[in-house]
């Protein structure tokens, strides 16, 4: 025990008189997760679209108002033709085109029927089809109010109609940063926990002061644990630092228990902590570790269901997404902070976490070799 | 004369870059990892990211048991957006299927559903969705309004509508809305940024570290130049994962390259300059290699992420990142790329961005330059 109070000293001293490492525990993950919420808003909205309209009639007066004032659309240009309009779409200035077709409301009039044609840029799929759905029902809205003008109401009535109520349950405003802070939090304890824990075994083995320890008696796993238990801590205290700037800055209050949070955010720590060691005990210089370990953040970031998720995977996707821990610790910070879900409902990850951690930990103090 | 002393400049140059090459092939575990990375990031990237909703594990509750209601959720079963779990048969029950994460999405038919639907020709379904994911809330909101409509006007066949208004709606570039058009530019944007910048902002720092950088500066060759042959091996190396980053997405992810391969390469030499001079710039000003990493990564990994435009659509943000993300070179070449390898879009198109990776090139270099003098003296 005794052994491990020293190596603690030391190892907190270090960590602590480093104005890096400092910066990267307190400055960093605070900047990070006031302005990284303000930037990942995935909100489908601001769509430009760029009108061609050859009929220029009251009818097509109407609907363009109707579509500008649903909020979702942004009235780009009026081009006069769909070439003119489909340059717009190429240099990114408009996202969908609308093109109404000449004499679109005396033909409508007179022969019952006609069509509007829409282009929409669907590099980016979510945002097309969205798009298209939004356009789909204000056009629907439209053609049902031109409807109303020439048939009585009652005639209308008498088809029959399924009416879909929906109501949003645990975020009833629909706000996308409270959805999105208790994520980047997860994902910053993953990132400091990661890149700080496998820097740190490797720096010493680069220094050569590695050597040093390996001649004293100290055992392996009293290394490890010196190693691990403070960047433990410092885990501890940047997610509580992201609860209160959530707290204070988003005013997301976690619905649920905050001691299901912490018990959850200890276990994971040690699973990432334990990786990080693992990568460290496999390289020899700084930059082989950091490379390996932007190589599975990166993996851990976009595979976690962050941002995509997992279920809409193919399965081997979700396969490998089962192997990211920190997918499980994205999915519990926002199950209990924005669900109130409880102990019973996050014990089956934490039982994955804690299996993480048993086997990420063993396998690091098994490779680590006193001698080189 | 002058041309001597310009051929031997040459020489020494090369010599340096030779020297540094070697410096980088001899470790074998860093080169592996250096062409596996963008190879498999691809790969996992381009098959597994996706904005589109399927597969979500919905319930429905369904008190009605009638002929409407059956119709209605077997054709939600039967479309690949829903997985219908079955073990959840009360409303009660919905509440701690969202806390567990079983669910996303509830469905409840009312009693008498095809009742009301036949004699009062209105009958109501609601739909409970988990909103802690907005997005998702809406989209499969969506999608069972759509499967609705459907029904209804399967049901209303016989009663034609006067004055229809028909939309005929055209995906351009990317008909099937898959996630690899807009991932795999990104990808490429990233992998490139972050390899470029950390492994030169490390490879000049380490020198600095173990004291070596003092006898390179002590000989007589140019020292800013010193630095720059650090960055040559990198510039090189990035360009072979140019290359296999383009076959990967045309022969494994079916993504063409519709404009000049040739302009893309070009874009992508240009791109991976302004990177490594970013590098170059971080190594001068950090003192440890750890303090290099902790800028080039931390600093630099979520903000690339987040501003490149790939993830998250910039006119999105509040005004005052918008104009933080103009200075995020990923943000330009996201652009680039994504016109070149999508829309097929020629330099004429993309002058403005390519001027912009270029000023920032020299912009890194000579701030670089200035302040790595004033370190000397």
């Amino acid at each position: 025990m005794r052994t491990i109070g020293f190596l603690l000293q030391k190892e907190f001293r270090q960590i602590l008189r480093n104005r890096t490492i400092r910066g990267m525990i307190f400055i960093m993950p605070i900047i990070q997760l006031i302005v990284i919420p303000m930037a990942a808003d995935y909100e489908v909205k601001n769509i430009n679209l760029a009108i061609v309209d050859h009929d220029h009639s009251p009818y097509t007066q109407k609907l363009i108002l109707k579509i500008a004032a649903s909020g979702y659309f942004k009235l780009n240009k009026y081009s006069s033709s769909f070439k003119e309009a489909f340059t717009q779409i190429e240099t990114d200035k408009a996202d969908l085109i609308l093109e109404i077709p000449q004499g679109f409301e005396k033909n409508l009039i007179r022969e019952n029927e006609q069509k509007l044609f829409i282009a929409i840029n669907a590099i980016n799929g979510v945002k097309a089809s969205m798009g298209g759905a939004y356009i789909g029902n204000i056009i629907r809205s439209f053609n049902n109010e031109i409807r109303l003008e020439f048939i009585q109401p009652q005639k209308i009535a008498e088809v029959p109609a399924v009416e879909v109520v929906p109501s949003n349950w645990f975020n009833a405003e629909m706000n996308y940063h409270v959805f999105m802070v208790p994520g980047i939090l997860a994902i910053l304890v993953t990132m400091v926990g990661g890149f700080l824990s496998a820097l740190n075994i490797v720096k010493e083995k680069e220094a050569g002061t590695i050597e040093q320890i390996n001649v004293t008696p100290i055992r392996k796993h009293h290394f490890i644990i010196g190693k691990l238990i403070p960047f433990w801590v410092l885990g501890n205290i940047i997610f509580t630092i992201g609860l209160l700037i959530a707290w204070l800055i988003y005013g997301i209050v976690p619905q649920g228990n905050l001691a299901v949070l912490y018990t959850c955010t200890s276990v994971y720590l040690l699973a990432i902590l334990g990786f990080g060691l693992l990568i460290s005990t496999f390289c020899d210089t700084q930059q082989q570790a950091m490379l390996i370990m932007f190589f599975f953040m990166m993996i851990f970031i976009l595979m976690g269901g962050l941002y995509t998720t997992i279920e809409s995977m193919p399965n081997w996707a979700q396969t490998v997404a089962r192997f990211n821990p920190a997918s499980y610790l994205i999915e519990i910070v926002r199950m209990v902070i924005l669900k109130g879900s409880g102990f019973k409902d996050v014990m089956p990850h934490i039982i994955k976490l804690s299996l993480f951690a048993i086997i990420l930990n063993g396998w690091a103090i098994y490779n680590y070799k006193k001698t080189s | 004369m002058k041309q001597s002393s310009d051929s031997i400049f040459s020489s020494q140059f090369f010599s340096f870059v030779r020297k540094e090459f070697y410096h980088v092939m001899r470790d074998k575990k860093t080169l592996l990892i250096l062409f596996g990375m963008p190879v498999m990031q691809i790969l996992i990237f381009g098959f597994a990211l996706t904005n589109e909703v399927k597969n979500s594990r919905i319930v429905v509750v369904d008190y009605a048991r009638d002929l409407a209601s059956q119709q209605i959720t077997a054709r939600i079963e039967a479309s690949q957006y829903f997985d219908i779990e079955k073990t959840i048969l009360d409303q009660k029950q919905i509440e701690s299927a969202f806390k567990n994460g079983k669910i996303k999405l509830a469905l409840i038919f009312p009693e008498k559903f095809n009742d009301e639907l036949l004699h009062q020709n209105k009958a109501q379904i609601r739909v409970v969705a988990d909103a802690s994911d907005p997005n998702i809330a809406n989209t499969l909101t969506n999608y069972v309004t759509l499967i609705v409509q459907d029904y209804q006007n399967e049901l209303n066949k016989n009663i034609s509508l006067p004055y229809r208004i028909d939309t005929e709606v055209r995906m351009l570039y990317n008909p099937q809305l898959k996630g690899a058009h807009s991932f795999v530019p990104g990808v490429m944007a990233l992998v490139l940024m972050l390899v470029c910048v950390m492994m030169t902002a490390i490879s000049i720092v380490r020198e600095k570290e173990t004291g070596t950088m003092e006898i390179l500066l002590v000989s007589p060759f140019k020292p800013f130049l010193v630095i720059l042959s650090k960055a040559v091996p990198y510039l090189i190396l990035s360009l072979i994962n140019v290359v296999s980053i383009l076959l990967l997405s045309v022969f494994a992810l079916d993504l063409p390259v519709n404009g000049s391969v040739l302009l893309l390469f070009a874009e992508s030499t240009l791109f991976i300059i302004t990177c490594l001079s970013l590098g170059i710039f971080i190594s001068i000003k950090s003192a440890t290699q750890q303090a290099a990493m902790t800028i080039s990564l931390m600093g630099m990994m979520l903000p690339t992420i987040m501003f490149s435009g790939f993830m998250f659509p910039v006119e999105n943000m509040p005004v005052p990142l918008q104009v933080i993300s103009n200075i995020v070179p990923a943000k330009w070449f996201y652009i680039i790329a994504k016109s070149i390898m999508i829309k097929g879009l020629g330099i004429t198109a993309l002058w403005k961005e390519t001027l912009i990776l270029a000023g920032m090139t020299v912009f890194l270099l000579i701030i670089s330059l200035k302040s790595f003098k004033i370190r000397l003296s």
